[in-house]
C-alpha cells in the first residue's frame, strides 16, 4: 500500500507534501518530491487529489494482493475521475460526483 | 544541532486539528473573540481520521427514536462500562451538529420529502470524501482562529498545578515552541501502531486508524499525572481483509450476512454487540471453521459499481484491490479479519476521566474527540459535539470568574464528595506544584531534550526497530492477534517488563532530521500509551468484552468488575483507582 511519484511530472510544488497527513513526503535537492519510506503511506490518497499534474500514482503493496495495477484520480469541477490501470496497461476509469451522496 | 525558539501567546491552544479540534475552532470563532490556536502536527486540510473520508455518519437520531435510545444502544454495548451523564450530552447534539455539517457544504442523501435517508435507525449516508477539507475551512476562515500546521507538540506545561501551554517542535525545520495558553484543548485522537498489524511488512501502515495517531494526547496526560480512565476496553474493528477497509457499508448497505467457510449465518450464535461480532468470527476461525467472509456473491452489477464508488470516497484500496483481482464482490465474497487492538475514545470508552464539560481532572485542560474517555460510540458527529460541549466550557472558565479563576484547592474540593478516592485528587492539584513552579526552566531543558537526540553521533538500536519490538511485545504478551486478543496475568507482566527495557532505550536514540524526532517522540507517546494499558488489562480481573479482550486467568465477567478502571501516573508508577458506575446523567462529575 503505497505510491509512486513520477519524477518527469513532478513539479515539486509541494502541494502533497503539505497535505500528507503523516508528514511522509519532502522535496528532494533535485527539486522533486519523493515519499520518505514508501512502507510508511497508510493510504488515504489525500496527496492524489492535490496533485495538479497528476503525478502521483496509488498502488497495492504484494503482500495484500497487488498485481502491478495503478489507482490515479483527476478532478473535474465536482467530478473526480478515478482511473485504475492494470499490469497489462488495460484501464477502467470510475467518476464520482461529490455532489451526490453515496448509496450505502 | 541547535534549535531557535518561538515563544507564542494564546488565549485558547488547541492541540490537533481534527475532527474535533478543528470543530472546536470553529465554534469559538463563531461565538467568541478569544485568540484560538491551532497547533497540528500534519496539516489540517487531510489530517487524522477523515483523511481519506468517510462514507456515513454512524451517530444520528433518526425520526421516532431519541437520545436516550443512543445512550442506552453505546451502554449495552460496552456491557455498561460507559459514563450516562457524557452519553447524553453527545447525543442530545447529535443532530445539530449534523446539520451544522450540511451548511458547511456536506453533501446529505435525502429522502422525498427532504429527511436525511438513514442506513439502521442511528446512520446516515453522505458523500464524505471532502469532510477533511470541510471543516479544515470552516475553522480556518474564522477570522481570530490561526493555524500553525507540521508543528508537533509533546508536553504541556503547568503553573500551580494548572494546565498553561505547551512544547513542541516543528517537523520540518529546526524550531523549539513554547506556547503560553489561557485554556487548551487536547484533540489529538487515539492510538494506533501499540499492536504488531495485520500486514507487519511492506503494508505495516494499512490500518483501520491513522497511523499517524499515535496517542500523543494520552501520554502527555498521563505524564502531566490526569487522571485516565477504561483504556482496557481496546477496539479492535472487523474489517475487509488485506486492505483493513470498512465493512459497514457492505454489511449495512446492501445487507450482506456474515458467513463461515461453510456458507453457514454465524452472527446469531453470538452477541449482536460490537465486540461480539468480532468474536463470533474469531472464534469461527479458531474452530476450524474460517475463513470468514460477508456474503456478497451475487449481488447486481450495479449494486458492485455503485460499491466501487463509495469505497472510493473512504477507502480507495478497496475498490483497486477488487478491481485488481480476479473478480470484484458480485463474483466472491469479501473476506473479513479483525484487526490489531487500538486505544481509541471515539469507539471505546478509553481517554481522559472527564466531566460533563469536558473537563480533565488537570486544571486548564479540557479534552473532546478520540482522546476523551468514557463516551463510546461518537464516531464522527459525537467529536463534533464533544467539541462544541469543551468550545462552550472554555469560553465559560475564560469569562467566568468563579469557574475561571477558581483555585485548585477549591476545584478540588468541588471534586470530592461523589467518589470514594479523596485522596487521589489531591495530587491532581498539589501534587503538580513542584513541576509546575519550574516551567520557566523546564523550556531550556526540554529544549535540550530535543537537540540532545539530535546531537547524537551513534544509535545502538534505530526508531524502526524499537517499534518493532514495541508491537512484537504487545501482540505476544498482551492480547495481540496472534494470540486471538487472548492474555494471561503473566504476560501482561512480562509486557510490561519488556516495554520498561524499551522505554531506557529511548534517550539512547539518535534523529539525524527533524522528522526523526517526529518518530521518537510517536514511540516515546507510544510506549507511555503501552505501560498505562497493560496496568489497565491486570487491573480489569475479568473478561466484560468477548473479542475486544479474552483475559485467560479470569474467562468470565464478574459483576465486582462493574466499575470504571482509572488510572493516574505519580511517581513513576501507574496508580490504579476503581470508580463506581452511576446511572442517569450528572452523577459522575469530576
Amino acid at each position: 500500500m503505497s505510491i509512486r511519484i513520477d519524477a518527469g511530472k513532478c513539479a515539486g510544488c509541494g502541494r502533497c507534501v503539505e497535505a500528507c497527513p503523516g508528514n511522509l513526503l519532502a522535496v528532494g535537492v533535485d527539486g522533486r518530491t519523493f515519499i520518505r519510506q514508501e512502507r510508511d503511506c497508510w493510504g488515504c490518497a489525500s496527496c492524489l487529489k492535490e496533485c495538479p499534474f497528476g503525478a502521483i500514482q496509488y498502488y497495492l503493496g504484494a503482500d495484500i494482493g497487488g498485481r502491478g495495477a495503478v489507482l490515479s484520480v483527476k478532478k473535474e469541477k465536482s467530478v473526480l475521475c478515478w482511473q485504475v490501470t492494470d499490469a497489462h496497461q488495460n484501464c477502467q476509469e470510475i467518476l464520482v460526483d461529490s455532489r451526490e451522496a453515496n448509496r450505502y | 544541532m541547535t534549535l531557535e525558539t518561538k515563544v507564542l501567546s494564546t488565549d485558547i491552544l488547541i492541540i490537533g486539528g481534527g475532527t474535533a479540534g478543528c470543530y472546536a475552532a470553529y465554534i469559538l470563532g463563531q461565538r467568541s473573540d478569544y485568540h484560538v490556536l491551532i497547533v497540528e502536527k500534519a496539516n489540517i486540510r487531510r489530517s487524522g481520521c477523515l483523511a481519506a473520508g468517510v462514507n456515513a455518519l454512524n451517530a444520528y437520531i433518526t425520526d421516532g427514536h431519541t437520545p436516550q435510545d443512543y445512550v442506552d444502544y453505546a451502554k449495552r454495548d460496552a456491557q455498561g462500562i460507559a459514563r450516562e451523564d457524557l452519553l447524553l450530552s453527545m447525543s442530545g447534539r447529535l443532530n445539530e451538529v449534523t446539520e451544522e455539517l450540511e451548511r458547511l457544504g456536506l453533501v446529505i442523501l435525502k429522502n422525498e420529502d427532504g429527511s436525511y435517508a438513514s442506513r439502521g435507525w442511528r446512520n446516515i449516508k453522505i458523500n464524505g470524501e471532502n469532510i477533511k477539507p470541510l471543516l479544515a475551512n470552516a475553522a480556518s476562515s474564522q477570522p481570530n482562529v490561526a493555524v500553525l500546521n507540521h508543528v508537533n507538540i509533546t508536553d504541556y506545561f503547568l503553573e500551580d498545578g494548572t494546565v498553561r501551554g505547551a512544547y513542541g517542535f516543528d517537523v520540518n525545520a529546526p524550531v523549539f515552541y513554547e506556547i503560553h495558553a489561557k485554556a487548551v484543548l487536547i484533540a489529538t485522537g487515539g492510538a494506533s501502531g501499540l499492536y504488531r498489524p495485520n500486514n507487519p511488512g511492506f503494508s505495516r501502515h494499512k490500518l483501520w486508524y491513522p497511523p499517524f495517531n499515535t496517542g500523543a494526547g494520552y501520554a502527555m496526560g498521563i505524564l502531566a499525572g490526569a487522571e485516565m480512565t477504561t483504556f482496557e476496553m481496546r477496539f479492535i474493528a472487523l474489517r475487509c481483509k488485506d486492505t483493513i477497509a470498512p465493512v459497514g457499508t457492505i454489511a449495512q448497505g446492501i445487507s450482506a450476512v456474515q458467513v463461515n467457510a461453510k456458507g453457514e449465518k454465524y452472527e446469531n450464535r453470538y452477541d449482536r454487540t460490537t465486540s461480539g461480532r468480532l468474536y463470533g468470527t474469531v472464534t469461527e476461525n479458531r474452530e476450524g471453521r474460517g475463513p470468514c467472509f460477508l456474503k456478497t456473491a451475487g449481488i447486481s452489477k450495479e449494486q458492485e459499481t455503485d460499491l466501487y464508488k463509495a469505497y472510493l470516497n473512504m477507502a480507495p484500496s478497496q475498490t483497486l484491490k477488487w478491481l485488481e483481482d480476479e473478480c470484484g464482490p458480485s463474483g466472491k465474497n469479501v473476506e473479513i479479519e479483525g484487526t490489531e487492538p487500538y486505544i481509541v475514545g471515539g469507539h471505546t470508552a478509553s481517554g481522559y476521566w472527564v466531566d460533563e464539560n469536558r473537563r480533565t481532572t488537570l486544571q486548564g485542560l479540557f479534552a473532546a474527540g478520540d482522546v476523551a474517555g468514557g463516551c463510546p460510540q461518537k464516531y464522527v458527529t459525537g467529536a463534533l459535539a464533544e467539541a462544541e460541549i469543551a468550545a462552550e466550557a472554555m469560553m465559560r472558565y475564560l469569562s467566568d470568574s468563579v469557574f475561571g479563576n477558581c483555585a485548585v484547592g477549591e476545584h478540588t474540593k468541588t471534586q470530592k464528595g461523589s467518589h470514594e478516592q479523596k485522596s487521589g485528587y489531591a495530587y491532581a492539584g498539589a501534587g503538580r506544584k513542584d513541576d509546575s513552579d519550574r516551567f520557566e526552566e523546564d523550556s531550556p531543558k526540554k529544549k535540550q531534550e530535543y537537540e540532545a537526540y539530535l546531537s547524537k553521533s551513534r544509535t545502538v538500536i534505530d526508531i524502526d526497530q524499537a517499534e518493532e519490538a514495541m508491537q512484537a511485545i504487545m501482540d505476544q504478551y498482551a492480547g495481540g492477534i496472534r494470540t486471538d486478543y487472548r492474555y494471561s496475568e503473566t504476560g501482561l507482566k512480562e509486557a510490561d517488563r519488556r516495554i520498561r527495557l524499551l522505554q531506557e532505550e529511548i534517550p539512547s536514540l539518535r534523529a539525524e532530521t527533524m522528522y526523526d524526532l517526529l518518530r521518537i517522540y510517536e514511540l516515546r507517546e507510544r510506549l507511555v500509551v503501552c505501560r498505562t494499558l497493560l496496568a489497565h488489562m491486570a487491573a480489569r480481573k475479568e473478561t466484560r468484552w468477548h473479542g475486544f479482550a479474552e483475559n485467560t486467568d479470569y474467562p468470565r465477567t464478574d459483576p465486582r468488575f462493574e466499575k470504571y478502571v482509572n488510572s493516574r501516573y505519580r511517581n513513576g508508577q501507574i496508580e490504579i483507582l476503581y470508580r463506581d458506575i452511576k446511572t442517569g446523567d450528572g452523577g459522575e462529575k469530576t
